[in-house]
């Protein structure tokens, strides 16, 4: 094999230098077999450095090129462009990821620059056997799949739907709304959140272009970007929804009366037959065959004989609908954190210590108390309340970030209690952070309207008293760090700022999407700063609080950017797709069918006439289980081939610094300090 | 010496099988004899490793070498073969991959010593004696070959020119290399003559998706006839193994136990039949693949290294001690 190799040393300013001795690498390297150049470079990624690679390809006759740099996650892109300007084939590049794997993990000069030498002997040895790929053009599936009902689904479904694009907005719940629909106000400006939402989720409703698939869940997900196979299960109502007129008789007459644990946050009640809420897009009721007594002891069906419409059917039985997309928006939201694993607040055991979405709801003028502010007992106001701030967040026992709205909804909590009664309010917190367009503005507002800010982490919520002022009261335990001292403040009513979580399905869900959580359980985008709301699965989006906690300007701006991201893919027509992907040699295939099942992209199948399997270049993502599983080697895996992986491997093991083991050199700990 | 060619058929440490496995070509061995002297072949001519060692280096043409290197004799006669043929074939499996001598590996010249000669319930042997290479008996000198701790392949001892598979190989795939030997339409040297591709090519049996809950060995089913044994629960190599036989097990309703090797361009049969396996296995759940294998496959280097293992990337368990090798000098070429 006659190559000319390229090998381009990085020093990433000082973020490789510091730690690599960068000159001696690029001069070993010289020495490699068929490397006919070596440079070692400031930063590579820069545009000076990439033309640099360019003029040497096209004046030296380079037919393969060594990037020892960063990862190649961050800037293997970039320098395949490069190789593409000067005419060289992108994938007849090598990266040696020389920074987080070299620079970054450890300070040791001498074995840093002899694993730097390991790195680029492989890079060296694997690139020779590199062949020229093809990038593939798939069309990309006009439709999309919003899964989400919140605010993030609803505004990344209207996005796309003005646009002139098909949606499939899937909701888990009987109505779309999400969490934002169960608010009263909406910080900083107090708008009403039904004012603002209701509208935008009636558009959806009527939108032509908007297939509503309420009361139902993502069941699987197969295909890649462009053209995706979408299973979903429609979950029975036992209400026809193309017959029902949504007129509300039968919630009205239905006997049966629950707590409702969902959209009332346990506060109020509804009927077996339901909408959740009475703005609830759409109309349609569901029945809830837990407590519905026609399910319960078979006989009543009051809500049957009383529908002017004929609409309830007791017999549905969920539905599986497979739908096509070329684009898939997870929306997925947050669940609220369980109080009750707090037990030093006291949540579930005192009756008048609140979670906040409680709070929310009875603060709402349409909830459970018709927005008084009242005890547990529903009539007496209170005189005094305490909100508690980081239930649950900044707080390593539970979860270590900052929920980032708690602070924003004590101090609109707080001001609805002022202004619905005479009650003194307290806040503790730990650090007021309101950080973001007018939120400092309100949080002096509350200031003046005379809520009391105690700076301390609450230690503990009890009723046990220690005087005769205390009794009958809520204590709040608190260092006031302001002060330097332990605080007992009575009050009536404790409200716990509840920290934002994951979904409790989210692992699940990103699991039958193709994408993963991070430790805490939120979706990981593909880049925390320069990509927030796509994800390491092609076609694959996410927006709002699925990623990360996020207030309602920020769900509504990660909606519409994954929704515009999505219509720039559409009006393009189609998309390149890499074309490292697995291939069947049919000769050599005897059907033996014990990849078929192996592959997690459902992208081989089995020919029954030919009896041989085949993989779909479009479905398969190269990752290699059919090439490994194949019994007879009949599968090879493009760009991971078993002569470029022997190759790299002994590449690796060289003997960089004549020691005598290679393996000792490549796979040596680094020293501690 | 006539103007035919010279053949030399030779066995190490093997079962006598492959002979039979010549013998099968049945009516074409007359074209075989008609095509070559046999010049050496202990098993049907009385001809000795002397008439060998004075033959010229190269005389022999072609020499079908079967059976594995067990002991020092073996050896010499594989370098000495190695040096008076032209074309050295590894003739069938204990050649080509140790097949079942091999499956010793797994253990070492003393316990297999020890199991022989002393704890196996039919010897008597009251004096402990056990074989030695060299003995003074009465005056005269007395010679055993040495036995090896380490089965090794034809392959591993000396150049081979070309692989025949199969235990024993198929009298069809014979009779297609003696044409290709003829015709002078050989591969490349050191290669497989063979297929490349596996059992299951040639097994008519119905194959869908494969999901499996449980294995069975062959005496607790009696298998459905027309659909894929693999699917049935019984661990069969097929998937993994080189066509060639014409799926001659799977046919008469018994699961491929591999003779043939791995396919081409495979290094490690056995572990290709795991990663197959355990493609298949229906279950995520760590505890329940980990029974269904304990249970399923009770013998695991016997099922999916049946003929494999000296050939294998394990070769063989781990040797405390450097194994003694002991070389014959070869005798200079005969002028």
């Amino acid at each position: 094999m006659a190559e000319k190799v390229g090998v381009y040393v990085c020093d990433c300013g000082s973020n490789i230098a510091a730690t690599v001795d960068v000159e001696h690498v690029a001069q070993w390297a010289g020495g490699l077999p068929e490397v006919a150049i070596t440079r070692e470079y400031k930063f590579l990624c820069s545009s000076l450095g990439q033309a640099m690679i360019a003029e040497d390809i096209k004046t030296e006759g380079l037919t393969r090129i060594v990037v020892a740099a960063c990862s190649p996650h961050l800037h293997e892109k970039t320098f395949r462009r490069a190789c593409e300007r000067a005419g060289l084939n992108p994938y007849l590049l090598q990266m040696a990821n020389i920074r987080e794997h070299v620079s970054w993990v450890t300070k040791d000069r001498v074995a840093a620059t002899s694993k730097v030498k390991a790195l680029v002997a492989a890079a060296v040895a694997r690139v020779q056997y590199h062949q020229p790929l093809e990038p593939m053009a798939v069309a990309v599936n006009p439709h999309t799949l919003v899964v989400g009902g919140g605010i993030a689904g609803i505004q990344a479904a209207l996005e796309l739907g003005d646009a002139g694009y098909p949606v499939y907005l899937v909701e888990r719940e009987p109505s779309i709304g999400g969490h934002m629909a169960q608010y009263d106000k909406t910080f900083p400006t107090l708008d009403c959140a039904a004012c603002i939402l209701t509208p935008k989720m009636s558009d959806v409703g009527q939108h032509d272009k908007i297939q509503l698939l309420t009361y139902s869940e993502l069941e699987e997900v197969s295909g890649s970007i462009g053209n995706f196979k979408v299973r979903i299960r429609k979950k029975a109502r036992y209400v026809d929804d193309a017959t029902c007129n949504g007129c509300g008789l039968c919630i009205e007459k239905c006997p049966r009366k629950v707590v409702d644990d969902g959209f009332e946050a346990g506060m109020g009640y509804r009927k077996s037959i339901y909408t959740p809420f009475p703005q609830a897009v759409p109309k349609i009721p569901v029945i809830d065959r837990g407590s519905c007594i026609w399910f319960e002891r078979g006989r009543c069906r009051a809500c049957e004989k009383l529908c002017p419409t004929k609409a309830i059917n007791f017999d549905q039985k969920d539905e599986i609908l497979e739908v096509e997309v070329g684009n898939i928006i997870l929306a997925t939201g947050w669940d609220m954190f369980d109080c009750r694993r707090m037990p030093q607040y006291g949540y579930g055991r005192l009756a008048n210590v609140f979670t906040s979405l409680e709070f929310e709801r009875m603060c709402n003028a349409s909830g459970p108390t018709g927005g008084r502010v009242v005890l547990r007992d529903g009539v007496t106001e209170p005189k005094s309340v305490c909100i508690v701030h980081c239930v649950g967040s900044r707080d390593k026992h539970y979860n270590s970030y900052c929920s980032g709205i708690c602070c924003m909804l004590s101090l609109k909590l707080g001001h609805l209690v002022l202004e619905k009664t005479a009650a003194k309010v307290y806040a503790c917190y730990i650090d007021m952070r309101p950080n973001k367009k007018d939120y400092e503005e309100f949080y002096w507002r509350l200031l003046e309207e005379g809520m009391l800010f105690v700076r301390g982490k609450v230690a503990e919520v009890t009723d046990v008293a220690r005087t005769p002022q205390e009794e009958d009261q809520l204590i709040v335990q608190v260092e006031d760090t302001l002060l330097g001292k332990q605080r007992r403040i009575p009050v009536d009513m404790v409200v716990l700022m509840g920290a934002m979580e994951p979904r409790r399905d989210a692992r699940e869900t990103g699991l039958k999407a193709g994408i993963s959580c991070s430790m805490a359980g939120w979706f990981i985008e593909r880049h925390p700063k320069l990509d927030p709301i796509a994800t390491m699965t092609e076609g694959v989006f996410i927006a709002g609080a699925c990623q990360g906690p996020k207030d309602i300007p920020d769900s509504v701006g990660q909606g519409a950017a994954a929704a515009a991201r999505i219509e720039g893919m559409i009006s393009r027509g189609t998309v390149m797709i890499e074309p490292v992907v697995a291939t069947v040699q049919e000769e050599r295939c005897s059907g033996c069918r014990i990849c078929n099942s192996l592959c997690p992209f459902n992208a081989i199948d089995f020919l029954e006439t030919e009896k041989v399997s085949k993989i779909n270049p479009v479905l398969c993502k190269g990752c290699g289980t059919c090439v490994a599983g194949c019994p007879a080697e009949a599968i090879s895996g493009a760009h991971f081939s078993r002569d470029q992986i022997n190759a790299e491997i002994a590449g690796l093991l060289c003997d960089a610094d004549g020691r005598e083991s290679g393996a000792e050199l490549a796979f040596a700990p680094a020293q501690a300090e | 010496m006539s103007d035919k060619g010279t053949l030399a058929i030779y066995w190490a440490a093997s079962c006598g099988g492959c002979e039979i496995g010549i013998l099968a070509l049945n009516e074409k061995i007359l074209d075989v004899a008609a095509a070559f002297d046999i010049v050496f072949c202990p098993c049907i001519m009385d001809t000795k490793a002397r008439d060998v060692e004075h033959m010229p280096d190269g005389h022999i043409d072609v020499c079908l070498f079967n059976g594995g290197i067990r002991t020092s004799e073996q050896e010499y006669m594989a370098r000495l073969l190695r040096q008076k043929s032209k074309v050295l074939v590894a003739f069938g499996s204990c050649a080509h991959e140790g097949c079942i001598p091999g499956l010793a590996n797994v253990t070492n010249r003393q316990s297999i010593f020890e199991t022989v000669y002393l704890d196996s319930p039919s010897t008597d042997n009251p004096g402990r004696t056990l074989p030695l290479p060299e003995v003074q008996h009465n005056g005269f000198h007395l010679a055993l070959p040495v036995f090896y701790d380490t089965v090794r392949t034809l392959g591993q001892t000396v150049k081979v020119d070309y692989y025949l598979p199969g235990c024993p190989p198929e009298a069809d795939r014979v009779w297609d290399a003696v044409v290709a030997i003829l015709e002078g339409t050989l591969p490349a040297p050191g290669s497989v003559i063979g297929a490349q591709t596996t059992v299951c090519d040639e097994c008519t049996r119905t194959r869908s998706e494969k999901k499996i809950k449980a294995f069975k060995r062959t005496w607790q089913v009696w298998p459905e006839e027309s659909q894929c044994l693999l699917e049935q629960g019984l661990i069969c190599c097929g998937p993994a193994t080189r066509a060639g036989c014409q799926s001659r097990c799977p046919t008469v309703n018994s699961p491929c136990i591999g003779c043939y090797g791995p396919n081409a361009g495979v290094e490690d049969q056995g572990a290709r039949l795991i990663t197959a396996l355990a493609s298949v296995i229906d279950s995520n759940d760590a505890e329940e693949v980990e029974r269904i294998v304990r249970e399923g496959v009770p013998d695991p280097v016997g099922t999916f290294y049946r003929f494999s293992l000296a050939h294998s990337l394990l070769r063989r368990a781990a040797l405390v001690p450097d194994e003694e090798r002991h070389e014959l000098p070869l005798p200079r070429a005969a002028q």
